[in-house]
């Protein structure tokens, strides 16, 4: 990745290193202070372990207008961007990243305008419920492939960051501590558990850390939820809509409420904190990602209340619309921090256990970079 | 703070904006009185050389937090009594040793984290409280209390002059956002640091060599106060004319460059001055116990430069460096590039090489791998420098802290010749030469900051309540 992101977060990193008073704060130090020197890869890593909580922008005695001018956070959430961009596939898509909140719009406004005409077009002859307004096969038709789709490109382009930045196939152990550490959102903490720095300066708080867990769990709900509905649809024939005591609905609903709240929330407090501390320009689009997650999980919420309702005939090819735009730009939205995250983890995780510093290439030689390669500012 | 905003009853002012201020600051609020905290750096540069520290060392009776085992009073005296050879002030050291237990839940009460000693540093996990995020973190914390309980605080604020009339400070001259103010406090704090980022009162007491040493801290402590207070005869204690220093690398800023400008390369290299000759032992004891004679070594050496010179075998044996070594492929091409005379770099190194004898060589410990028949020998760690490429750092004095500093009694209070000022506390390096007369004790500074800025703060309430 011959990118200014990658020189600028190698040599903030360097100064990190002869530091290293931000330990406590995240895997990210630990990470980098067993390497003398940082290939490509091993920043690539790095910046895919950073949760961009702050507080190693906050505790820095370097940052502007001291002429090291520090900002580790921005620096590794460039790099991060960037090693998106380098890994997706088909490459082409890589620019979307750069666009990703009219990216996110257009997707949204083709996919609701889409579902609504296939909605007015082929309106089913007979059918119940939701499949009044939309045939079953419909729906399959333009959701399993944009199910699939994504997730084909995501798994190409985690293939790639694996190949780059570790030389071993991910093993279990490494997969299941990645899990762990996601689901606790450890990594975020702080260190002392008193939580990370955002909307408030140098104020220590877990409200965002909650509200992610809040979102990733809701996320994780209302999936689960639609995986019982298909099952239920094909295994045992019960079709949508279903009670209030289904499956679908127990998982759903609780899911749905979480999702709305942690979106919601993460959005508002992405209003106070600082844009300069996160990637250059992606504010807009991290924002709109947000926002969408917000729309699914609302738009869900009253699609179930008005269910029987004639709102249905709008209500439903609107929410599945927010539900296509969300499949169709996760591999190049925000959500892709997501899966690289658990890869930069599980290899994290890996590294820990096994001693194997798992590098692919030669790590540059110290001192290969020669003397102009100064550290004292850009 | 606009200076029409300065309240006008102000019990407490203290000067200054770091770890011994906010200490002062936050005491004194505690007590009940109207604090002003004046600082002279901008809000980013806030905190003075405490923004730079990691760690301040504690007494304990049993593993504390993030501290392990136990260090007792006496052992922590011993300490302090081997590196000042006794130039202490036996009733202040014993003080500020003993209040540092309590310390340690005071400043967690207040929103200071502590973890385990960092990677490199275990040697001082029984001994040293590291703050989580280093120093900066901790002002952080201190910060939001002060600020949080009304201690008001205004940046870019430089104190100039503190009247004294008779045993009373009766008022003080300040720059409050480009205007003078006058202020006329009940009592007042000093906590406005050493007077080391004076360049010009440092070769006073140095001579000329002094303008071409770095400071590891600060720019913004130029002892203004302290300077002040002297002239009106506020007694003082300390040696005018030394200051703490390091070698560390010569690329370093000017001023603040910190922790991160230190080089541990020394004992694994020869050590030449600009001439490309030896001039002492790299190799008599651990580093952290040489660390800090390396300074005034190379203080003396022509233009206050040095420069360290190691081969591959030695590059991976000390913590990463700031700014990587120049390196080449012989010495001569080396000492090209660090502008050292080729023919006499090369005729040290290889005389060095000559001396050096087989045996087993141990980074960490004392090995005894000494040179023979060299002078000045390289008595441990001492292997030839023969395997390209080889590597240079330029290294020069970096100044921590001067000694020089205001006389207290056990309650933090200034006086003059004609006994106490009535209304005048100081805390923290201004204070320091007292208990550190000389050498220093890692964590040391931060201990006394804590311990004099509770008790003054605390004192200076009670007078003006
Ligand atoms: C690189 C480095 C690392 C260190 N690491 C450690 C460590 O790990 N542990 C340790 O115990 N010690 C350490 N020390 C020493 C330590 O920094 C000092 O002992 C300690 O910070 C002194 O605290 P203080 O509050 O007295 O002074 P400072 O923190 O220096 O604060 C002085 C304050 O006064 C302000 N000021 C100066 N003049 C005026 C004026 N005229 N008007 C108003 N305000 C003024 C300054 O802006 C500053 O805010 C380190 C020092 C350096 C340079
Ligand atoms: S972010 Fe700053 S304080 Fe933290 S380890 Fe890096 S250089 Fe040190
Ligand atoms: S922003 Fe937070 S997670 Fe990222 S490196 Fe800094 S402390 Fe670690």
């Amino acid at each position: 990745m011959p990118d200014e992101s990658i020189a600028e977060a190698r040599r903030q990193s360097e100064i990190c290193n002869a530091c290293r008073y931000c330990e406590g704060y995240c895997s990210v130090f630990p990470a980098m202070h067993s390497l003398r020197a940082f290939s490509d890869g091993n920043i690539a890593r790095l910046a895919n372990l950073c949760h961009n909580c702050r507080g190693c922008y906050y505790a820095c005695q370097f940052t502007a207008p001291h002429e090291f001018d520090m900002n580790l956070p921005k620096a590794l959430a460039d790099v991060q961007v960037a090693s998106w961009k380098r890994y997706a596939w088909p490459s082409q898509a890589a620019k979307i990243f750069d666009r990703a909140g009219v990216a996110i719009a257009t997707a949204l406004a083709l996919s609701i305008a889409g579902l609504f005409w296939l909605a007015a077009a082929v309106r089913p002859e007979a059918g119940q419920g939701f499949y009044a307004y939309m045939s079953h096969e419909i729906m399959l038709s333009v959701f399993i492939p944009a199910f699939l789709a994504p997730l084909v490109s995501l798994a190409v382009s985690l293939r790639r960051f694996w190949r780059d930045t570790s030389r071993r196939a991910p093993t279990l152990r490494g997969i299941a501590s990645a899990l762990r550490s996601a689901g606790r959102m450890s990594n975020l903490s702080g260190g002392h558990g008193d939580g990370c720095n955002f909307e408030d300066e140098d104020r220590y708080s877990n409200v965002r850390r909650h509200l992610h867990q809040f979102a990733l769990f809701g996320f994780l709900l209302c999936f689960a939820s639609t995986c019982s509905g298909t099952a239920l649809h094909y295994a045992f024939g019960i079709e949508a809509p279903y009670g209030p005591f289904s499956l679908p609905k127990i998982l759903g609903v609780p899911g749905g409420l979480l999702l709305c709240a942690g979106s919601l929330g993460l959005a508002y407090l992405k209003t106070k904190a600082d844009p300069n501390l996160g990637a250059t320009n992606l504010w807009g689009g991290e924002m709109a990602f947000v926002l969408l997650l917000f729309a699914v999980s609302l738009s869900g919420l009253v699609l179930f209340a008005a269910t029987g309702t004639s709102a249905v005939s709008w209500l439903l090819p609107l929410h599945l619309g927010f539900v296509l735009a969300f499949f169709l730009t996760t591999p190049y939205s925000k959500m892709a921090h997501g899966f690289y995250r658990l890869a930069a983890l599980a290899q994290d995780a890996e590294i820990r256990i096994s001693g194997d510093p798992l590098t692919t290439t030669p790590s540059a030689q110290f001192g290969s970079n020669s003397e102009d390669n100064s550290a004292s500012g850009k | 703070m606009e200076p029409s905003k300065i309240p006008d009853k102000i019990d407490v002012l203290v000067v200054g904006g770091g770890n011994a201020a906010l200490c002062a600051a936050i005491s004194a609020r505690e007590k009940g009185a109207e604090v002003l905290v004046l600082e002279a750096a901008p809000k980013s540069f806030r905190g003075g050389n405490s923004r730079h520290t990691r760690n301040f060392r504690c007494m304990h009776s049993g593993p504390l937090g993030a501290l392990t085992d136990s260090y007792g009073e006496t052992e922590y005296l011993e300490d302090l009594l081997k590196v000042t050879e006794g130039r202490t002030d036996r009733e202040l050291a014993e003080i500020a040793i003993r209040s540092s237990e309590s310390c340690y839940g005071w400043m967690r009460e207040r929103g200071v984290r502590f973890q385990p000693a960092l990677s490199g540093t275990l040697s001082l996990s029984r001994t040293n409280a590291f703050f989580l995020g280093g120093g900066k973190a901790l002002l952080n914390a201190y910060y939001r209390k002060a600020a949080s309980a009304g201690v008001r605080i205004s940046y870019g604020s430089p104190v100039s002059h503190l009247e004294l009339k008779g045993d009373r400070i009766v008022g003080a001259d300040a720059t409050i956002d480009g205007e003078t103010a006058r202020i006329a406090p009940r009592a007042v704090v000093a906590a406005s640091g050493g007077f080391q980022a004076d360049l010009e009162w440092l070769a006073k007491a140095w001579g000329p060599a002094a303008r071409n040493f770095l400071i590891r801290g600060t720019r913004y402590n130029r002892g203004a106060v302290l300077r002040d207070l002297l002239d009106q005869g506020v007694e003082s204690v300390g040696d005018p004319t030394q200051c703490h220093a390091v070698a560390i690398d010569g690329r370093a800023p000017k001023f603040d460059g910190g922790i991160v400008t230190r080089l541990d390369c020394v004992p694994f290299s020869v050590v030449v001055n600009k001439l490309g000759r030896r001039f002492y032992d790299e190799g008599e004891d651990l580093w952290p116990k040489r660390y800090a004679i390396w300074g005034r070594l190379v203080a003396s050496q022509p233009d206050q430069i040095a420069y360290s010179i190691f081969d591959s075998s030695g590059v991976d044996l000390f913590m990463p460096s700031l700014y990587p070594p120049t390196r080449a492929e012989s010495i001569e091409e080396l000492a090209g590039k660090l502008g050292l005379p080729a023919a006499i770099l090369a005729s040290t190194v290889s005389e060095f090489n000559a001396s050096c004898r087989p045996g087993a060589f141990n980074p960490t410990e004392l090995d005894g791998l000494a040179t023979e028949g060299l002078s000045p020998p390289k008595t441990n760690w001492a292997r030839p420098i023969s395997r390209p490429p080889f590597y240079g750092y330029a290294l020069r004095p970096g100044v921590t802290f001067t000694y020089l500093g205001l006389r207290v009694d056990r309650g933090a209070r200034a006086r003059t010749s004609r006994g106490p000022v009535e209304n005048l506390w100081a805390a923290g390096e201004i204070m320091a030469g007292s208990i550190l007369g000389k050498g220093y004790l890692a964590g040391f500074g931060m201990t006394i900051g804590t311990v004099f800025g509770r008790i003054a703060g605390r004192e200076a309430a009670e007078h003006a309540g």
